[in-house]
């Protein structure tokens, strides 16, 4: 049967970024110290002013040519972008990423808004491409922006997110490579970490841009508002059971997953869930500290980063596992190639 | 578990907490450093050594380490 896999990853970070340094000079109440034993986040990175999610995606589409120049892109034949930062209403980013990019006119485009399962979602998606035999060249553009709707007093937001975009390219394979996917969805979350305002349901208004004049581009792509508690108990409850359910999924045991790569949610979430699944530390990994919660793009830099450190090697198996903004939640195993 | 050891695993999770400071009376709002960092901090406390899941409603509505421990001896019973 034909399969898919994970040929190759490659990551840009914008070049703004934010310490705890700098954040301690916005917030001269608050210490260096307590935010990185907090949050465990030494850096973030930031977009330039009016940088999108597919400028981003651009950059990182185009390392990957760089990093990767045996690679024809003309063989792409699938584009997907994820992100929440898309550029307009009308057309899809992607068809503007795709000319951009200059790729092959036979190549199918498609947005994907997820957020945090983002990047499984867009896994699945180009796994099913390639397995109904649609496409062998998928390239996954992952990028988002969430600092472009966190309000500029808004400390605890400041501290988690980062902004990043990766690119990723899944090619048929006639070996194992991704496996099955488990999904998950519960809307009752919603409210539970949310930008509201800015879009068609609840455009923003005069009121709001008075409310907000101090604010770059008076956050009139909205504002993130995030209940910490309930979003860490999604986690707690749902994860757990992802896991298993993923597991059960690819007719895999607990022992046979060689490198856990979940979602970097936050330092909180990883080390409660790492402990309540019983996952030793040396199988878990976590990518966080100089890149803060990049949403989207959390897994695929993860994978990027642990693959540079040795930490996966080809033939390893890696669970994946995406959760949070919906709820939404997905996970995956993947052989690595 | 006897609310001792509840205690003592409460005192251990808290960095900012010397130990032996505090008793079952002792409000957990009015723990040294105490944020909502630390709500989340007993969520997952007790979730890992209880199996239950707090809501935030049920946590605001309790006061003392000896509430807390009631409330899942009940659970739990």
């Amino acid at each position: 049967m034909k399969t898919s896999k994970i040929s190759n990853i490659s990551i840009h970070f914008p070049t703004q970024s934010l310490n705890n340094t700098d954040l301690v000079n916005l917030f001269p109440d608050k210490n260096e110290d307590n935010i990185y034993k907090t949050f465990g986040i030494k850096n973030r990175y930031v977009r330039e002013p009016f940088e999108t999610g597919s400028d981003l995606s651009y950059k990182a589409a185009e390392n990957f040519f760089t990093e990767f120049p045996d690679f024809d892109k003309t063989k792409i034949d699938f584009l997907i972008f994820c992100t929440e930062g898309l550029d307009y209403k009308a057309p899809t980013s992607s068809s503007v990423l795709h000319h951009r990019l200059g790729l092959n006119q036979n190549c199918g485009c498609i947005d994907m808004p997820m957020g945090c399962a983002g990047y499984i979602y867009g896994l699945s998606l180009a796994n099913a491409m390639i397995v109904s035999g649609n496409a062998s060249n998928v390239l996954l553009l992952v990028s988002d922006i969430p600092t472009s709707v966190i309000h500029s007093q808004d400390f605890d937001l400041r501290c988690i997110f980062g902004d990043a975009g990766a690119a990723t390219l899944v090619q048929a394979s006639e070996q194992n490579g991704i496996g099955k996917f488990v999904f998950g969805n519960d809307g009752e979350g919603a409210k539970n970490l949310i930008v509201e305002r800015g879009s068609t349901r609840a455009p923003i208004d005069k009121e709001w841009i008075e409310e907000y004049k101090n604010e770059p581009q008076y956050l009139a792509h909205g504002k993130m508002e995030m209940n910490g508690l309930e979003i860490a108990r999604f986690s707690l409850q749902r994860v757990p059971s992802l896991l298993e359910e993923t597991l059960q999924r690819n007719n895999l045991k607990f022992e046979e997953i060689d490198l856990f790569v979940f979602h970097q949610a936050s330092k909180f979430i990883l080390s409660a869930l790492q402990r309540k699944c019983k996952i030793p530390k040396e199988k878990f990994y976590e990518y966080y500290e100089n890149v803060g919660n990049t949403v989207s793009c959390s897994v695929p830099i993860a994978l990027k980063n642990a693959q540079l450190e040795g930490k996966l090697k080809k033939g390893d198996k890696v669970i994946l596992l995406g959760f949070g903004v919906g709820y939404t939640w997905g996970g995956t195993v993947v052989e690595w190639a | 578990m006897n609310i001792q050891e509840f205690i003592s695993i409460i005192e251990e999770e808290f960095d900012e907490v010397e130990k032996g400071t505090l008793e079952a009376s002792t409000s957990f709002r009015q723990m040294e450093g105490w944020s909502s960092m630390h709500a989340l901090i007993l969520i997952a406390l007790v979730d890992n050594h209880f199996d239950v899941l707090l809501t935030g409603e049920e946590l605001r509505g309790l006061d003392t380490i000896q509430d807390l421990y009631d409330l899942l001896a009940s659970k739990k019973a």
